[in-house]
């Protein structure tokens, strides 16, 4: 081949010929295929979270009105001893009244009121929930009776949702649970600075309400539900992991015996978490007689599920530990158990730490196997103080999110994403601790 | 006594066993410390560790095997009932009924042991304490009902001796042995290694009780209903009143187009994905993407649920089903398979990049030197290596879509269907084990026990895959180390 005859191929090395070209342009596809990938990845990312936290903080503000009502004495105590066993006949539906009353008058006096509208409607800006909380208050208290009072009410969730654009006047129309007149009496009230739009610490603290009332629906009984088991979690997860890990790292023989229980470990980190539950279901409930929807229970199931993580962060810590100092050890006379408990383990307990706060961090967001266990029950009563509240029923966080989804009312599809925000903060506080205790401590060696 | 109390009782015996131990150890030593096998505190251990820990594990057990020991006494009272485990159910609210009516001092212990189900109305008196009984109490029902309650006193009283004698018992043994030439350190450290083992049991335990009580029931369950309906039947159809159609069919249908469709969206974009940042990134585009990544593994499957019934499911709908004529279902197998594709991208990717990193560089540079671009040796040398790590990386992938629950429940929908059309609400097998599950259909009938069928058949399914996963990826990784 002469010189020619290449040139006839490539004139130049400065003009590609089609090959180089169309392998470059390859090159260039396949470049781009990869970034799109990532980009679809953080993408879809951040998405889910914008949609999760933008219908979800709705729910940290509430519609409240702020009333003077006057506790009329002969109405709510017609004995006039101030007895609270006798109050407490007075019922939620007179306490109804009294509010209705007070927002009535506030209407009227300030001629608020759209033309036509009936006294009946005004009163149902009030949420259903206003009056036992009214009717709580003043049995604690019964001094309050003969005075008038600023009481806070929540307004009505169709009302809330108006403000937060979920309902309007539109809807409204067709809504046989709210009219535009009282949409426009709520405007008319917001106007005049008496109702407003507050932070709502009651979605923190108070329990789950009934399909009517999402306004006053909370986390509070599945917060700590969550937080009863997550104790159940650490308090047996954490030992059980620990001592299995020393006995597969440091004890067990290489046999037959030690590769099984290996496998096992290895598989029940990746069982579906479903099964876990019916496991629950059929030996913690079923047999052994356990209460439903218990923490002690819910706590049970999960800390099968955590233990898988547990062992293999802990192995890991274990093993990143270096040898010398176990010879060390050993070289100035410990037996071997003083040498796991007094210098392994204090050196490993960063990265078991880190492990466990992960672990609890999935256990925590774990649905599907509480389901099953009866903790999708109505539970509107606070567990009690542990270890009897371990037998209680409770809710829990993820659980709640399911429940709100299962119900009618848009409103609490606003709840449900609201409480995944509650969810996904402790997560985060979680990660970010267990990023903060590999920071301080881990040592390389 | 209470569980609290008695554990509390146990606990504080080991503690003062500790004190007791290791004040008798030096006391035996006259004061030299030289003449001690073990250092004092390694007696103390010893007598607490053989009072505590012998009396839990005897409570454990004793709680464990009780309610199984006295149900079978008391169904022996109940001959001739048809259905066993109902009855067994009332008698165990009517004992909890005369327990609360003992306990809210409406009658003595003694009067409820006189009391007859014939003479006395049960029903009012136990829907005075808030135990609802569908219907009246038979005479024999009752009388179980009355020997359940007393057996079970019984056997807490029982109990309460034994652990209170075995942690006796335990304490004396150890206690009594100390002398200065008791090898204490040896015994406690022997001990301790057993807990050890005891505790690395507990995962053996954990996969034989998942097991047992899957196959228990699943047995149960192919004694009311014909095992050749459940995997050749067609259709899904439960019945409250019974006749149902229980075939599993549409409901492996179900898992596997969704399943399907998920890692449609996952293995592209996790691969890629996982490509790009092992050979193309730089480290600081690689530092931020890949925990980014990574954080779609730990967002619990509850927040995808939500985001499939109220961004995805609708968008779908409105910009893609209806103007297409496909269906007018927010839920479909689509809306649910994208969400979940999206849940297991990062298990594909991070296996994956692990994978691509383990290929020896000089593969790479071998591949370079003959001038091939890099795509090229990505395509050509990379790919082919790493492809049982990458195939054992999207089965485990498989097998997360398989088992995942709460995106499907709350995007797939719950009619069981045999249908092509990606946008209809289809169902799978563990939308149906928590419907089963959580219906009020009563604990016995098929439908309810066909949950655990439902759970089994998908135990060994994903128990496969992962295995064959594991096997792969493990084999690929022995070959360059």
């Amino acid at each position: 081949m002469t010189l020619a005859d290449m040139s006839h191929h490539r004139p130049s090395l400065y003009t590609q010929d089609a090959r180089t070209k169309a392998r470059n342009a390859a090159e260039k596809r396949f470049r781009i295929y990869g970034i799109t990938a990532v980009t679809l990845g953080v993408l879809a990312l951040i998405v889910l979270l914008t949609s999760v936290l933008g219908s979800g903080l709705g729910s940290f503000r509430q519609t409240m009105m702020t009333l003077p009502v006057t506790l009329d004495a002969a109405v709510l105590d017609k004995k006039g001893n101030r007895n609270p066993d006798e109050m407490a006949k007075a019922t939620t539906i007179t306490y109804g009244k009294v509010l209705a009353q007070a927002l009535e008058a506030v209407v009227a006096e300030k001629g608020l009121a759209p033309e036509g509208m009936k006294a009946k409607e005004i009163g149902s800006l009030i949420s259903k929930e206003a009056p036992a909380a009214l009717r709580d208050m003043v049995l604690a208290n019964p001094d309050l009776i003969g005075t008038t009072i600023e009481f806070n009410v929540l307004a009505n969730g169709r009302i809330d949702g108006f403000f937060k654009g979920r309902v309007t006047m539109e809807s409204a129309a067709l809504d046989s649970n709210v009219s535009p007149a009282q949409l426009e009496l709520a405007q008319a009230l917001r106007d005049a600075g008496m109702l407003r739009l507050a932070f709502n610490w009651a979605f923190i603290t108070n329990p789950d309400a009934s399909e009517l009332r999402p306004e006053s629906a909370g986390l509070g009984v599945a917060i700590l539900g969550s937080a009863y088991m997550m104790l159940i979690v650490l308090a047996l997860a954490l030992p059980i992991g620990v001592a299995a890990s020393i006995y597969l790292e440091e004890f067990a023989p290489q046999n037959r015996f030690t590769d099984l229980i290996e496998v096992n470990i290895a598989n029940l980190a990746a069982v579906p978490s479903i099964v876990f539950g019916i496991l629950g279901l059929a030996v913690f409930i079923n047999y052994a007689g356990l209460p439903q929807s218990s923490p002690l229970v819910g706590g049970l199931v999960l800390t099968l599920m955590t233990l898988p993580t547990i062992i293999i962060a802990t192995r890991a810590a274990l093993k990143a530990v270096p040898p010398s100092i176990k010879d060390a050890a050993l070289g100035v006379g410990a037996s071997k158990m003083q040498t796991i408990f007094h210098h392994l383990l204090p050196l490993a307990l960063p990265g078991i730490l880190t492990g466990t706060i992960i672990g609890l961090a999935q256990a925590l967001g774990e649905t599907a196997p509480l389901l099953l266990i009866g903790m999708v029950a109505f539970v509107k009563e606070y567990p009690a103080a542990p270890p009897e509240g371990f037998l209680d029923p409770a809710a829990a966080l993820p659980v709640q999110v399911y429940n709100f989804t299962q119900r009618s009312d848009p409103a609490f599809i606003e709840r449900a994403s609201g409480a995944i925000i509650v969810l996904l903060v402790f997560l985060l506080a979680m990660n970010i601790l267990a990023v903060l205790l590999r920071r301080r401590f881990e040592r390389r060696w | 006594m209470t569980l609290g109390l008695l554990a509390a009782l146990v606990l504080v015996l080991a503690i003062g066993g500790f004190i007791l131990g290791r004040q008798r150890a030096l006391s035996s030593a006259k004061g030299d410390l030289r003449k001690l096998h073990s250092l004092p505190g390694y007696y103390g251990q010893t007598v607490a560790l053989f009072t505590a820990v012998p009396a839990f594990v005897l409570m454990a057990v004793w709680l464990f095997a009780q309610p199984a020991l006295i149900e079978t006494r008391v169904a022996k009272l109940l001959p001739g009932e048809e259905h066993l485990d109902l009855v067994m159910t009332d008698v165990r609210k009517i004992a909890e009924g005369l327990d609360l009516i003992v306990a809210q001092g409406y009658l003595s212990n003694k009067a409820i042991s006189d009391m007859r189900a014939d003479l006395s109305d049960i029903r009012s008196r136990m829907g005075d304490v808030g135990i609802a009984l569908g219907s009246n109490v038979k005479p024999t029902v009752f009388e179980a009902a009355k020997s359940y309650r007393s057996l079970n006193h019984m056997g807490r009283i029982g109990m309460t001796v034994a652990v209170l004698a075995v942690a006796l018992a335990g304490f004396a043994s150890a206690f009594l042995r100390i002398q200065p030439e008791f090898r204490a350190r040896n015994v406690s450290e022997s001990f301790v290694k057993v807990l050890l083992i005891a505790a690395s049991l507990v995962a053996i335990a954990t996969t034989v009780g998942i097991v047992l009580s899957l196959v228990f029931e699943t047995v149960h369950f192919f004694k009311i209903y014909p095992a050749a309906d459940f995997f050749l039947s067609l259709t899904w159809n439960p019945q409250f009143g019974g006749g149902s159609d229980l075939g599993i069919w549409p409901l492996i249908w179900g898992t596997l187009y969704v399943s399907l469709i998920a890692l449609a969206v996952a293995v592209p974009i996790g691969l890629f994905a996982a490509i790009y940042l092992a050979e193309y990134a730089s480290k600081k585009l690689r530092a931020i993407a890949k925990p980014l990544l990574e954080i779609l593994a730990g967002i619990p499957t509850i927040v995808y649920g939500l985001f499939a019934l109220i961004t995805v499911g609708p968008m779908l709908r409105d910009y893609f089903a209806q103007p297409l004529g496909l269906g007018t279902s927010s839920s479909s197998v689509m809306t649910a398979g994208l969400v979940m594709g999206i849940m297991i991208i990062p298990f594909v990717s991070s296996l994956s990049d692990d994978i691509i990193n383990a290929v020896p560089q000089s593969l790479r540079d071998g591949s370079y030197g003959l001038g091939a671009t890099q795509s090229e040796t990505v395509k050509q040398v990379i790919l082919p290596a790493a492809l049982p790590g990458i195939v054992g990386a999207i089965l485990l992938a498989a097998s997360r879509a398989i088992g995942e629950t709460m995106i499907v429940v709350l995007g797939a929908g719950a009619a069981a269907k045999l249908s092509m059309n990606p946008f209809e609400a289809m169902t799978t097998v563990t939308v149906k084990i928590v419907s089963q599950l959580t219906g009020d259909t009563e604990f016995a009938s098929p439908e309810t026990l066909v949950a655990f069928a439902l759970g089994l058949t998908l135990f060994v399914f994903t128990l496969i895959l992962n295995i064959v996963a594991l096997v792969i990826v493990r084999k690929y990784r022995e070959q360059y180390e």
